[in-house]
């Protein structure tokens, strides 16, 4: 079963977000500009699809990812951090100058049939 | 491009001899006029050609945007009724204007966003022109249908304007996909307020300077700000009719769900993988259609690698697999990067430093799946000394294959994935192993087989003996999780209209129920 963890830097700004926003969720975006990244939204922005899986909680906060992208990716373990700047998201931590970004590392290593 | 043989290098925005100047700092556009945010919060611009901040701009909040919405909806009762001609004639004033401003539109278009004014001055500005006047026509060519329903009931069907509209644009092409929303939706008689993508808010403004003498105030409105503020103020506000995106999936999502509370239309267009398909046949002889069938490969590095369409998944068939990409790889090897406003240069730098980070992520995460990098895969060394601050990746293809998530992820950089196949089954089955469908690429002599796969593809647009051309008139939009709609055609017109049907009876005689 695939995993999801959270740096120091990650959780901070997920207690400072839940702290002015009240209940959060994670979901990871896939696809064009600003894709392959986690997006903070409050939990009743967008909450959790029929499609969507929640892979585990991060600063008490669910992490959720749509069954088919999860899939397409390796179902591989995700690793938040935090990075400086500002992404063209609706992610909440835009507002803070920052970024959340979604690491992974392969589950398995495909490639090899 | 003739205008540009001389390669001369333009001087940056803001500087003695550029033909761009630039303000301190910049309002928004609302109601035809500059008018400051509410809270009178500005944020830097930085340029990614050098990584510094060259000017500032509006950091709006929810206010501003009721700000334009009120302008938009002042503009709306003139507009929505203007006629058929009158509209055209702005159409083409704004097409004039662009085009008259077109070295000033490039040089600022390239320096917002970092792709070359080659490309800028060739394709997006002259793009921009052209999309306008395209919509100009067709609007005005445009007519409702009447449906006999019987000897004296007749149906009556008119295009009629939404109203004010929503439109938040990406930063991979900032002019140019501006105009490919707000072209139809003028056309179609609506208002609209513009959100710009947040890394490049500034050539919009530069336009719309351009722009403020020939549209009529209120009917377009530009707001600058984060998006999680005022790109959320737009989309969920009450007062709109529509709303457009271009952008990722979850965002996607949202948007749509946004519009599903407010009941009214979206469209979303939401990246893809593209696959682009050479068949051995494209080796049958060493012509102009190998050139350009390898060319066709290197387009990958188009607007480096930040295009929704990217072919970022390259299929090569087994039996020319390694004389072919010798020949890619050489034309790759002489591909110039450097400073965007040098008309000799191919390819600028990417548009900010989270994109090169994720870029470089990438990679990092293809290596660790067992991809080989045949050439690139590092930050673009040995530039001049003003560029250092910039963020320019080298033009990259890893080797693998399809289950690996560089082919399955759209990486938004000039990176390519490729990989083989053996026959036209195989083909099709990698291209259509993806999420995505909204470009393609089929390379082939063979016409029947170019068929074949084009409709075998699913994607909303399979370029065919072609890639990256995107003229008025052909429909772009997005199968599978792409996206919902479609732009660049006349039917984006029904896409910004209702319609309205009189259900007229000649009848004098009642129904006969009551």
């Amino acid at each position: 079963m695939a995993s999801v963890r959270a740096t120091p830097a990650a959780v901070g700004a997920l207690e400072r977000l839940r702290e002015r926003h009240g209940e959060i969720v994670l979901h990871q975006s896939g696809g064009c500009c600003a894709g392959s990244a986690a997006m903070c939204l409050r939990a009743d922005e967008l909450p959790p699809g029929p499609h969507d899986v929640e892979l585990g909680k991060v600063g008490g906060v669910p992490f959720l990812i749509d069954a088919d992208l999860h899939r397409r990716l390796g179902s591989p373990d995700f690793v938040l951090d935090l990075a400086a700047g500002r992404e063209d998201t609706f992610s909440l931590e835009g507002a803070d100058g920052v970024h959340f970004t979604s690491r992974v590392r392969p589950a398995k290593v495909p490639g090899s049939r | 491009m003739a205008t540009i043989e001389k390669a001369q290098v333009f001087e940056a925005p803001g500087r003695e001899g550029s033909p761009v100047e630039v303000k301190d700092r910049y309002e928004n556009f609302i109601g035809g006029g500059w008018v400051p945010p509410a809270k009178g919060e500005y944020r830097e611009n930085l340029s990614p050609v050098t990584g510094e901040p060259f000017s500032t701009v509006a950091d709006s909040t929810p206010e501003d945007i009721e700000l334009a919405l009120d302008a938009a909806h002042a503009a709306k009762a003139t507009w929505s009724k203007s006629s058929l001609e009158e509209r055209e004639k702005v159409l083409l004033a704004m097409a004039d204007a662009v085009e008259e401003n077109l070295q000033m539109l490039a040089v600022a278009e390239s320096y917002d966003n970092g792709k070359p004014v080659r490309e800028t001055l060739a394709a997006d500005i002259p793009l921009v022109a052209d999309h306008l006047r395209y919509f100009a026509g067709a609007a005005r060519a445009e007519e409702g249908r009447i449906s006999e329903i019987d000897e004296k009931t007749v149906a009556y069907h008119f295009q009629e304007p939404l109203g004010v509209v929503g439109q938040i644009i990406p930063f991979n092409f900032p002019l140019l996909m501006a105009a490919w929303k707000i072209a139809p939706a003028l056309a179609a008689g609506n208002c609209t307020v513009v959100k710009p993508a947040s890394p490049t808010p500034w050539s919009i403004l530069k336009l719309m300077e351009v722009l403020a003498d020939v549209v009529p105030p209120g009917v377009i409105n530009v707001v600058n700000g984060p998006g999680a503020e005022i790109g959320r103020a737009l989309a969920t506000n009450k007062r709109i009719a529509k709303i457009a995106f271009t952008g990722e999936t979850v965002t996607g999502r949202l948007i749509m769900r946004y519009a599903a509370d407010s009941i009214i239309p979206s469209t979303v267009e939401l990246g893809g993988k593209s696959p682009n398909v050479f068949f051995a046949d494209v080796m049958d002889a060493d012509d102009d259609f190998l050139d350009k069938a390898v060319e066709g490969f290197v387009l990958y590095a188009f607007n480096k690698g930040e295009v929704c369409t990217c072919p970022s998944r390259a299929l090569v068939d087994e039996s020319i697999y390694d004389e072919f990409m010798e020949r890619v790889l050489a034309r790759i090897a002489a591909i110039r990067q450097g400073d965007p406003l040098d008309p000799s240069t191919m390819m600028g730098p990417q548009v900010s430093k989270s994109q090169i980070e994720k870029v470089e992520g990438y990679v990092e995460i293809g290596k660790e799946e067992g991809a080989k990098v045949l050439i690139g895969g590092h930050r673009t060394q040995g530039l001049a000394d003003e560029l250092s601050g910039g963020y320019y990746f080298e033009p990259t293809v890893l080797e693998g294959t399809n289950d690996m998530r560089v082919f399955q992820e759209e990486i938004f950089g000039p990176v390519v994935s490729v990989t083989k196949f053996a026959d036209e089954a195989e083909a099709l089955k990698i291209a259509n192993d993806t999420l995505y469908g909204l470009g393609a690429g089929v390379w082939t002599r063979d016409g029947a087989r170019a068929f074949r796969m084009g409709r075998g593809i699913e994607a909303g647009r399979v370029w065919t003996n072609c890639y990256h051309q995107y003229p008025a008139h052909a429909a772009f939009g997005g199968y599978k999780i792409s996206g919902v709609g479609r732009e660049n055609h006349r039917m984006m017109l029904d896409h910004y209209s209702q319609t309205k049907c009189l259900l007229v009876s000649y009848d004098e005689k009642a129904m006969g129920l009551f």
